[in-house]
C-alpha cells in the first residue's frame, strides 16, 4: 500500500488530523493538492520560506483572511476570492502585485475534492493575474473548530516612482469615481445562504483589479485615492476615506450604478445596497481636470465598463458623507454599526 | 424597478412639495404624527423633510415594533435562552436591543446562549423540526403585520405535533396605542404634544383595514390618512392630511389604496382570531401599561405558549437612567433633546431601543439626519420646484 492510499484516498476522501500533523500525510497533501496546482519555481524549491529578488521601487504588503460562507457561490469561491481580495488590497496602494502567500486552516472532515476545487480556483485566479503563490502553510483543526476552510493570503507588490496613492490624500473639490455596479457580491452570497435561498442570476463580481489600476495610473497622475469597497460596502469605504483625509463628501444617489436585480433583492431583504459588499469594484478620487480622461480609461477596461462619477469631496470638519437622494432630499450615508440587520415591517 | 421606482420619482416629489407649500397656510403650523417607524425611516432615508415647508413638522410616533417592547420582556427572552437552555429564534432587529444592564440577545449569544436570527416564523419551525431533542422558542414581536405569520406557525406546529416548538408572544395592537396617545395628558390637557393628524400605518392597515381608525378619528376629531411607506406616499398623504385640517374635516382617508381596503385581510384576521385573544393589559416602553393593547395565545394552543411552558422568573428590569426613549416614543421629546443622544448613545453602543432599530427615531436621526444638527457642510434646503 503506498502513501497515497493511506492518506488522501484511504480516508473517504476527507481531510483528517494527520494531514496537519507534519508527517507523511501532510507532505502528500501538499504535494498532491497544493503543489500540483500552484506549481512555480519558488514554491517548488520546497523551502520553509520563499526566496525572491527585491524589485526596484517601494514595496507594498497586505494581508487578508477569508472566511466566506458558503465556500462556493455564484461567480466564484473562497479560492479565487482569497487571491482577488489580497491582490486588490495591494493594487489599491497603486502597486503592481508580484507574489502571494497562502495559509489554510482546514476543518477535519472537509472533502478533499472540495479542497482541490478551491486550490485549482486559486491557481487559475493567480495565473490570470500574473502573480505566483510562492509559499504557504496548512493546518488542520478538529471538527467543529472551523467552518470548512479559512484562507489567509498575503500579497507583495511594488509601487512605481511618482505614484502617490493613499486614503489620506483626498482633498476638497476632487471628484469621486466608482468603477461599476454595487452590491453584486454581497447579494450573490446572500442568495445562497441557508434559510435565505432565492432564485437569481446575480453573480459575484470577484475580480483582480490591478490591470484596471495600471491603466488608470498611466493617464491620471493626480489620482489621489484608490480603494475597493468590500465589507461594509461603498458607504463604509467612503466614510473611512473621509475620516482618513479629514474631508466630507457629497454623493448623487442617482449616479451610483446599481443593477436592477440587486436593487430588487435589497428591497426584498430590507438591505441598503450602499452597505452591501463588493469584491471587484474600486473607488477612485482625482482632480476635476483628470476625471473625464480617467472615466474614459475605466470604461474601456472590462472591469470598469459601468464606471461613473458619483460625487465630490467637500470641506467638512465633521467628515460626514452626505447624499442627495434620488427623491430630491439630502441624507447622511453613515457608517454601519455592526452588520446590517433586516427590518421587521 | 416596477412598483418601487414609481413611488420615488424626483419629478413628482417636486410637484407634490409645491402643492404642500401652496396648501399649508403660512400663519399656522401643522404637526403630523407618523405612527410607524417605517414612515420615520422613509422620511429620513429619502430626505423628505427637505421638501417640506418649515411649518409642516413630523412628530415621530411609537410604531417601531422593537422600540415599544419593554425591557422586562427582553430580559425574559434572554432568560429563556440562558436559563432554560432553549434555542431562541428572533428577528434580526431585536438582536442588539439592550436589556437590563445593557444585556442584549447578541451579548447572550456571544456568551454561549443558542440564539438564532431568523427571517420568518417558517425558519423557526424548520429549526424545531431539525432539533427534536431541543426546545425551540420563537420570540414573537411586532404589530398586526407580524402577527398572522406567528398564528400560522402555531397552527402548523399543532397540525404537525411539533411538541418542542413554542412562542413567546409579544404581539401588540396599533389602534389601542394611538388611542392611548390621544388620551394622554400631554396631548389632551398639557399641550406639550401637538398633533393635528396622523399618517396611519401602511402594512398594519393591509391586515386590519382602514375601519379600526374610524372610532378615534371621530372621537378625538383627528384626521387619519393611511399612508404607504414609499416617500411619494408620505408626501401625498401629508398633502391629504393638511387639506383635511384646513377644511376642518377629521376623516379616515386611504392613500395606500394599492394595498389597503376598508375590511383589510379577512383571512389573516381570522387566523389571528383563531390563535390569539386580547390581553387585559400589556406594558409598552414609553406608553406604560395600556389596557387591551396586546395579544396572548388562546387556551386551545396553550402548549405552544412559552410563557406557560417555562417558569419565567419575576425580575427587577431597569432601563438606562436618563434614556429618553419613553418620551421620544410618545412624541413628547425629540432625539436631540436626550442628553445621551450622540454622546454615550450611538448605534455602535445603543442605550435605548430607539437607537437600535432602523425604524427607531433616534437611529434615523443619527444615521441619516445628524448633519442637520452638527453643522458641517451647508445642506441643500428646498430643491428647485418646477411647475
Amino acid at each position: 500500500m503506498n502513501i497515497m492510499e493511506t492518506t488522501t484516498q484511504g480516508r473517504a476522501g476527507a481531510v483528517d488530523m494527520t494531514h496537519g500533523g507534519g508527517g507523511r500525510a501532510m507532505v502528500e497533501l501538499i504535494r498532491n493538492v497544493f503543489q500540483r496546482h500552484l506549481s512555480n519555481a519558488i514554491l517548488d524549491a520546497g523551502n520553509d520560506g520563499a526566496l525572491i529578488d527585491v524589485p526596484r521601487g517601494r514595496l507594498v504588503m497586505s494581508t487578508d483572511g477569508h472566511v466566506v460562507s458558503p465556500l462556493f457561490f455564484p461567480g466564484g469561491d473562497i479560492g479565487c476570492l482569497a487571491v482577488h481580495g489580497t491582490l486588490n488590497d495591494v493594487a489599491m496602494m497603486g502597486a503592481r502585485p508580484l507574489y502571494l502567500t497562502a495559509g489554510f486552516i482546514i476543518e477535519e472532515g472537509f472533502a478533499l475534492a472540495d479542497l482541490e476545487r478551491i486550490v485549482a480556483s486559486m491557481a487559475r485566479a493567480a495565473r490570470e493575474a500574473g502573480v505566483a503563490i510562492v509559499t504557504g502553510d496548512t493546518k488542520v483543526v478538529e471538527k467543529g473548530k472551523g467552518d470548512g476552510v479559512f484562507i489567509t493570503t498575503t500579497g507583495l507588490g511594488v509601487v512605481a516612482e511618482g505614484v502617490e496613492v493613499g486614503g489620506d490624500r483626498a482633498r476638497p473639490e476632487q471628484v469621486i469615481l466608482l468603477s461599476g455596479t454595487i452590491g453584486d457580491h454581497g447579494i450573490a452570497i446572500l442568495s445562497k445562504r441557508e434559510s435565505l435561498e432565492f432564485e437569481t442570476e446575480i453573480i459575484s463580481d470577484t475580480a483582480a483589479l490591478h490591470g484596471l489600476v495600471a491603466d488608470m495610473i498611466e493617464v491620471a497622475p493626480s489620482l489621489s485615492v484608490l480603494r475597493d469597497p468590500t465589507r461594509g460596502g461603498l458607504a463604509a469605504t467612503l466614510n473611512e476615506i473621509a475620516h482618513q483625509s479629514h474631508v466630507g463628501m457629497r454623493l448623487e444617489e442617482s449616479a451610483i450604478p446599481l443593477r436592477a436585480d440587486v436593487k430588487a433583492a435589497c428591497e426584498l431583504l430590507g438591505l441598503d445596497p450602499l452597505y452591501v459588499a463588493n469584491e471587484g469594484k474600486l473607488i477612485a478620487i482625482c482632480n476635476e481636470d483628470d476625471a473625464e480622461r480617467l472615466l474614459a480609461v475605466m470604461r474601456a477596461h472590462p472591469l470598469g465598463r459601468d464606471a461613473a462619477r458619483i460625487g465630490v469631496v467637500t470641506a467638512d470638519v465633521n467628515n460626514l458623507v452626505q447624499m442627495r437622494t434620488g427623491f430630491g432630499g439630502t441624507r447622511l450615508v453613515d457608517w454601519l454599526a455592526g452588520e446590517q440587520l433586516p427590518r421587521i415591517c | 424597478m416596477k412598483y418601487v421606482d414609481e413611488y420615488r420619482r424626483s419629478d413628482l416629489s417636486g410637484k407634490l412639495a409645491a402643492a404642500i407649500a401652496r396648501e399649508a397656510h403660512p400663519d399656522r403650523t401643522y404637526h403630523v404624527m407618523e405612527f410607524c417607524g417605517g414612515h420615520t425611516h422613509a422620511i429620513f432615508r429619502y430626505g423628505v423633510q427637505d421638501l417640506m415647508p418649515g411649518n409642516v413638522r413630523f412628530v415621530h410616533g411609537p410604531g417601531c415594533p422593537v422600540c415599544v417592547l419593554p425591557v422586562r420582556r427582553l430580559d425574559d427572552a434572554v432568560e429563556l435562552a440562558e436559563g432554560h437552555g432553549v434555542i431562541l429564534c428572533s428577528y434580526g432587529d431585536m438582536m442588539r436591543v439592550p436589556g437590563t444592564k445593557q444585556r442584549s440577545l447578541i451579548r447572550a449569544k456571544a456568551d454561549g446562549a443558542d440564539i438564532r436570527m431568523v427571517y420568518s416564523t417558517q425558519d423557526a419551525l424548520r429549526i424545531a423540526r431539525e432539533n427534536p431533542s431541543r426546545e425551540v422558542v420563537f420570540f414573537a414581536i411586532g404589530f398586526e403585520t407580524t402577527t398572522p405569520p406567528t398564528a400560522v406557525a402555531i397552527r402548523q406546529a399543532a397540525a404537525e405535533g411539533l411538541s418542542n416548538f413554542s412562542v413567546f408572544c409579544n404581539h401588540v395592537l396599533t389602534p389601542a396605542a394611538i388611542q392611548h396617545i390621544l388620551q394622554s395628558p400631554e396631548v389632551r390637557n398639557l399641550g406639550t404634544v401637538l398633533i393635528d393628524g396622523f399618517l396611519g400605518p401602511s402594512h398594519v392597515s393591509s391586515v386590519i383595514g382602514s375601519e379600526p381608525y374610524q372610532f378615534f378619528a371621530e372621537e378625538f376629531q383627528k384626521p387619519v390618512v393611511i399612508a404607504g411607506f414609499e416617500p411619494l406616499d408620505v408626501l401625498q398623504s401629508t398633502l391629504m392630511l393638511i387639506r383635511q385640517v384646513n377644511e376642518g374635516r377629521h376623516e379616515v382617508e386611504n392613500e395606500y389604496t394599492r394595498v389597503v381596503t376598508r375590511e383589510g385581510n379577512v383571512k389573516a384576521q381570522s387566523l389571528v382570531a383563531d390563535v390569539f385573544e386580547l390581553r387585559a393589559s400589556f406594558e409598552w416602553r414609553g406608553l406604560g401599561t395600556v389596557p387591551y393593547s396586546a395579544l396572548k395565545i388562546r387556551d386551545g394552543y396553550a402548549e405552544f405558549d412559552a410563557e406557560r411552558r417555562f417558569a419565567i422568573s419575576e425580575k427587577a428590569s431597569r432601563e438606562v437612567k436618563s434614556c429618553e426613549c419613553p418620551a421620544i416614543l410618545r412624541g413628547v421629546k425629540k432625539p436631540t433633546d436626550c442628553k445621551l443622544f450622540g454622546t454615550v448613545c450611538t448605534p455602535d453602543n445603543p442605550m435605548g431601543s430607539c437607537m437600535v432599530s432602523s425604524e427607531g427615531a433616534c437611529a434615523a436621526y443619527w444615521t441619516y439626519g445628524r448633519f442637520r444638527s452638527v453643522g458641517g457642510e451647508v445642506r441643500t434646503v428646498m430643491p428647485e420646484v418646477a411647475g
